[in-house]
């Protein structure tokens, strides 16, 4: 399972960086979800990946980490979804409205050495 | 009511921004002198807040402030020592200005701009006064998501264009964040700063080469936000479009990376096992003078006023990182005086270069000829007077800010920093004689029918003059700082000091845990 996971990571980093790398703003804006997306697996994967175990405590459940799976990344995780979330949202709003001030898709429109 | 609040300090200069915010917000559509009645009211309590808690942090204390009043390293903790309490009370005196600047008009263009400005003061507090890595990226984003509303509303065209720009670097560089968080999580099992210094001071030796690579992820953040070699090329583009209030106020933003670097290297990888300990501090002091040198060059090239100015800024903070990278308790000590002083004085050049702006005609910033200059005189002296700061001509701060660095760097490092802060003091100043010279001697006449500029408002020449008024404070009441600046810099040094106040600090309601 770590090996599959380390994967899925590898894979979603390297297609967010290729996507980030390109000059249209909505492939920038793929990458950077991409990118998030393979940040959040990595902050799982950083409690330890258990199965089958809750991570609040139960009655009657010795409290040792054994029995449990790590609470913290996954609180860690839902803020970094939360503040990803809002980062695209304001991404998309300032690529539609560059595009829509200098007539084209590309990141540097309307600049230096560009129509 | 005071001494009621008075064991709540540390989270006053976090939550009054984020409440005056709320306020500023919901009150939108009341009109523009009630935005402005709530920024001020908002900035007035931020001011006494801020003056209560650098009066305690002046005692030597560290105040803990455990939010949910779990133990310090199991839940999230504000921290207010020497050095939190002064860059708090740095930033609140640069908003001072920057709000009165901009209460000239721009606010009325920008039409979110007091909420923004509250939410923006929000971020920079909170990341200065967390204890806690995981809260610091949080509020690096609150930081960032209210510069992106600050500098692009009322903008378009190229503004949106560098804008774009800077939304995508720092939203990378804050992806970057998380990974080394996860990484650091993983491999030490806390995210509090002084539950980690504790735990990497007991590090097994085959883990040190792991947490050096993460840490060295970390690195890279904070040197991407403070605009170090070879991560700065977004800086100058979007300074140079910002609105100049905003542009004044995003003078302190790179100054939270450098301050983020110095804790997290000094607190949590100080004493490491083997070759974690201090092996940043060789790297930062080579690029910090790498970066000083073209910071200055793009001064120097630099083709419009805001331009100029911009490059200054990333070279106040490369010449920081030169001055934390010694890490010894007098470099460190100049450098937070430095920084200080090289916050207000950019900020204000920022201002004065807008005012110039204004006054000449259709030729706006860019460093060619142009009509005579409106209202030379003053803006002639206050251009003087932060060039002079800037470039570190005595007498004024920028002077003493060099000299107490020179003097602080330690024998075998002499000839690089002696010689590298001294010729890039003689660039700053050619660069800075050039921009003069051009826009106050050379001009050729008002073309015809071409109306005259309508002179800079009162609330624009009190907000400049207030930043270079600081300046001015910090070299007439030097003494005093710089004694504080020391201090902070010797408190910063002894991180023992730091995880034993945490230890010690246990919740007041709840029981302790095992």
């Amino acid at each position: 399972m770590e090996l599959a996971l380390a994967l899925v990571i590898g894979a979603l980093t390297a297609a967010g960086v290729y996507l980030l790398l390109r000059s249209r703003s909505f492939d920038m804006i793929l990458g950077l979800t991409l990118l998030s997306y393979a940040t959040n697996l990595l902050i799982f994967s950083a409690g330890r990946l258990v199965v089958g175990k809750p991570p609040v405590v139960k009655p009657g459940v010795e409290t040792v980490l054994a029995n449990y799976t790590d609470p913290l990344p996954q609180a860690l995780v839902l803020t970094a979804i939360v503040i990803a979330f809002a980062m695209t949202a304001v991404t998309i709003v300032v690529a539609m409205r560059s595009r829509a001030d200098n007539g084209d898709d590309h990141v540097d429109a309307g600049g230096e050495g560009m129509p | 009511m005071l001494q009621a609040l008075s064991p709540h300090l540390p989270v006053l200069p976090i939550l009054l921004p984020l409440l005056f915010g709320a306020v500023a917000l919901i009150f939108e559509r009341r009109g523009i002198g009630l935005q402005r009645a709530i920024g001020w009211t908002g900035m007035l309590a931020l001011l006494l807040a801020v003056v209560a808690l650098l009066v305690q942090a002046d005692t030597g204390a560290i105040t803990f402030y455990l939010l949910g009043d779990w133990p310090a390293r199991l839940g999230i903790a504000l921290v207010a020592d020497r050095l939190s309490a002064g860059l708090v009370a740095t930033t609140t005196l640069l908003a001072v200005a920057c709000l009165l600047y901009a209460c000239a008009g721009w606010d009325r263009r920008a039409r979110h701009f007091h909420g923004l400005f509250q939410l923006q003061l929000a971020g920079l507090n909170g990341a200065f006064l967390t204890g806690d890595l995981f809260n610091l990226f949080v509020f690096f984003e609150v930081m960032l998501i209210a510069s992106y509303g600050l500098l692009l509303s009322g903008g378009r065209g190229p503004r949106m264009r560098a804008g774009l720009h800077y939304v995508v670097f720092n939203i990378t560089a804050s992806t970057l964040f998380l990974v080394a968080l996860g990484l650091l999580y993983g491999l030490l099992g806390s995210l509090n700063m002084a539950e980690m210094g504790a735990r990497v001071a007991v590090l097994a030796p085959e883990d040190a080469a792991l947490v050096r690579a993460a840490s060295g992820l970390l690195l890279v953040v904070f040197c991407a936000k403070a605009a170090l070699l070879p991560l700065y090329l977004w800086l100058p583009n979007a300074y140079a479009r910002a609105p100049a209030a905003v542009a004044a106020l995003f003078a302190i933003m790179t100054k939270v990376g450098v301050y983020s670097v110095l804790r997290v290297y000094t607190l949590v990888f100080g004493d490491g096992p083997g070759e974690l300990a201090g092996w940043a501090w060789p790297w930062l002091y080579w690029t910090g003078l790498l970066t000083l040198l073209l910071a200055t060059l793009g001064a120097l090239a630099a083709s419009t006023l805001r331009m100029l100015v911009a490059y200054l800024v990333i070279a106040s903070a490369a010449t920081l990182f030169v001055a934390f990278a010694l890490a010894t308790p007098d470099a460190i000590g100049a450098g937070l005086y430095y920084l200080v002083h090289s916050t207000f004085v950019t900020a204000g050049l920022f201002l004065v270069m807008d005012l110039i702006r204004g006054q000449r005609g259709r030729t706006g910033d860019a460093l060619d000829y142009a009509g005579p200059l409106r209202r030379n005189a003053p803006l002639g002296v206050l251009f003087g007077i932060g060039a002079v700061s800037v470039a570190g001509l005595p007498p004024l701060s920028g002077f003493i800010g060099k000299a107490l660095l020179l003097d602080a760097v330690p024998e075998g490092y002499r000839m690089w920093v002696w010689g590298t802060v001294l010729l890039t003091s003689l660039l700053t100043l050619v660069a800075l004689a050039r921009t003069g010279s051009q826009v106050f001697w050379r001009a050729e006449p008002w073309p015809d029918g071409v109306r005259p500029p309508s002179p800079p408002l009162r609330a624009q020449w009190a907000g400049a003059g207030l930043l270079l008024a600081y300046g001015i404070g910090l070299t007439l009441w030097g003494a005093p700082v710089v004694r504080y600046a020391q201090a902070a810099a010797a408190q910063v040094l002894q991180p023992d000091a730091y995880m034993q106040a945490a230890r010690e600090r246990a919740p007041q309601i709840r029981e302790p845990s095992p």
